[in-house]
């Protein structure tokens, strides 16, 4: 049957006519917005309205002390809150997977999902309540005698953290629950009879087990804690530093759109670096990460 | 270890009040929010200095409750604008995806759905700008070259849909297409047989089948987008949706109204939940 034939002609109109919503949708929202981002980020100004190529925009990053130290201080926090989320969440992972029973375990597993259906806004507005110098941390401290003068919890880094654990833990229960749902429970019972304690089993047999959990847990919720925005600034106030912020100052306060691109740019250079390697060091892919 | 092995008395005590704190870790937050919402004080904080309801209901000017605050609730109706067109725009694109990721005849099909992933991990900030950029090049064009003037592809509403849709459609195609792949081909193949056309067997066997992924994923992408943040920020002109306006006012200091509109949102957030967790049981079942 030729290609020009009616009835292969048919399901190739349909290939086409289904082909054309994601090659919109990629190409006109994705793929050509971030090329043009690249671009611009090599763009220098060398008098009003008129632009040459050029990598100053990279080097003023690398110059000006304080790009550099935003940039690095938002991945250390990242990283730092990535590591906590995970080790918070995997003991609660393993009591829904293993130790709950029944309705229980349903329950528990719901009353953790439920928070993160609430808008990352009012969750932060709650941490500002108790946080604050005037807040009900503050307040009951002084009430039951611990502290005599208000103290601000808020604007530090102690702060950012408890926020960004807050926000990602969502990210990282689920992919943790559902590794560890899938350890054969007869497994440990074998690990068991065969002598091993509380410590040996979790090192040899579950943690290895959920590693793909951890993997994805651990790489979606670096994502978003690199490219968070409200969380850091709320809590973290002036002296937040969080790169993201560092973004939108070049473009909405500053307008200066070619170094903004620049730093967009890195911070998506980072994330996806970071991304990478954590899919290499542990031999998973992104699609599985994902799912 | 296990409920079947022994366990010292000890660490079952130490495991359940784990888990305690950590359930209410997750709500302190939250129920703040509720209480003080409640508070007869210009100021959402403690101390507590009475029950009322005004923060929801009064009219009075310095103590405006949400029902009279025009500048709330018109944000509140932005925002559900952007959401229902980005829930409509991505249920449509979504299920578009899945039936192409499907076709087997798909040539660079793993390349595409690596692209189709990739809107997930770029941060909401970047793809904010990015497309800020791209469509102000656009409009730059198209003023230079014909004089028009295209008012939505300045920073605005359409803007904002679209930077939502961008990422959210990967989540509906997501949804949808891990309910299609479960979906017995066979099925399709008797409705052709008995001499249904293609379009007809999709609109009547294939379609009902995917019609509670379908919800499911409109009802993650509408709360998304109500939700957003990071990329409408950037795209946002003078309309701002419900949590850009409520950022604005949390940064020069609200009164307990911010509280009233927080409870209104996590009671809505709740329902919808529940009714996407209880169709998702329905799908199992």
């Amino acid at each position: 049957m030729s290609a020009g034939s009616p009835a292969a002609a048919a399901p190739r109109l349909g290939l086409i006519l289904l082909l054309a919503p994601a090659a919109l949708w990629l190409g006109v929202l994705i793929l050509i917005p971030l090329s043009e981002m690249l671009y611009i980020s090599f763009q220098e100004r060398v008098a009003p309205r008129i632009y040459q190529f050029g990598v100053s925009n990279y080097l003023e990053f690398f110059i000006e002390q304080v790009y550099w130290n935003t940039f690095f201080r938002t991945a250390v926090i990242s990283i730092v809150a990535t590591l906590l989320t995970l080790v918070i969440a995997f003991p609660v992972a393993y009591y829904i997977a293993k130790l709950a029973r029944g309705r229980n375990k349903n329950l528990l597993f719901i009353l953790c999902l439920l928070p993160f259906w609430v808008s990352e806004l009012v969750r932060t507005f709650g941490w500002i309540i108790l946080l604050r110098e005037t807040g009900v941390v503050s307040r009951t401290l002084q009430w039951l005698g611990l502290a005599d003068a208000p103290i601000e919890f808020l604007y530090n880094d102690a702060a950012i953290l408890v926020g960004l654990v807050y926000t990602s833990m969502l990210f990282m229960v689920i992919p943790l629950v559902t590794a560890l749902d899938s350890l054969n429970d007869s497994l440990i019972e074998a690990a068991y009879d065969l002598g091993g304690n509380a410590f040996s089993i979790m090192r040899e047999i579950v943690i290895p087990h959920a590693m793909p959990g951890i993997v994805g847990g651990t790489i979606v919720v670096f994502m978003l804690t690199l490219g968070n925005y409200l969380t850091s600034t709320l809590l973290g106030g002036k002296n937040s530093l969080w790169f993201t912020e560092q973004i939108y100052n070049q473009f909405i306060t500053r307008f200066n759109w070619e170094q903004g691109s620049a730093f967009g740019f890195l911070l998506l250079l980072l994330s996806s670096l970071i991304v990478w390697l954590g899919l290499k060091l542990s031999g998973q892919t992104l699609a599985k990460s994902l799912s | 270890m296990l409920p079947t092995l022994p366990r010292p008395r000890s660490a079952r005590l130490v495991s359940t009040l784990y888990v305690t704190a950590f359930v209410v870790f997750l709500f302190a937050p939250l129920l703040t929010v509720a209480v003080f919402s409640f508070n007869d004080s210009t100021f959402p904080s403690p101390p507590w200095q009475g029950f009322t309801f005004d923060w929801y209901v009064s009219g009075d000017g310095a103590r405006l409750g949400l029902l009279h605050d025009s500048r709330l609730l018109d944000s509140i109706f932005v925002s559900l604008r952007v959401a229902l067109a980005v829930t409509i725009l991505s249920v449509i694109v979504g299920t578009a995806n899945a039936f192409l990721l499907e076709r087997k005849d798909l040539r660079f099909r793993n390349l595409l759905y690596m692209i189709m992933l990739w809107p997930l991990v770029v941060p909401g900030v970047i793809l904010g700008i990015s497309i800020l950029l791209f469509s102000n090049t656009l409009a730059n064009i198209i003023d230079d070259l014909f004089g028009w003037e295209i008012e939505w592809l300045r920073p605005g509403l359409t803007l904002v849909v679209l930077g939502q849709f961008s990422f959210i459609a990967t989540v509906a195609t997501l949804v949808i297409s891990a309910r299609l792949r479960k979906f017995d081909p066979t099925l399709e193949e008797a409705a052709l047989s008995l001499g249904a056309t293609r379009i007809v067997a999709a609109a009547t066997v294939t379609l009902p089948f995917l019609q509670p992924a379908m919800i499911g994923a409109a009802i993650i992408a509408f709360l998304m987008s109500f939700e957003n943040f990071n990329t409408t920020l950037m795209l946002v002109g003078s309309d701002a949706t419900l949590p850009i306006a409520m950022y604005g006012r949390l940064r020069q200091g609200s009164t307990p109204v911010l509280n009233a509109v927080s409870v209104v949102l996590i009671l809505s957030s709740a329902a919808l939940a529940i009714a996407a967790v209880a169709l998702s049981r329905e799908r199992k079942a």
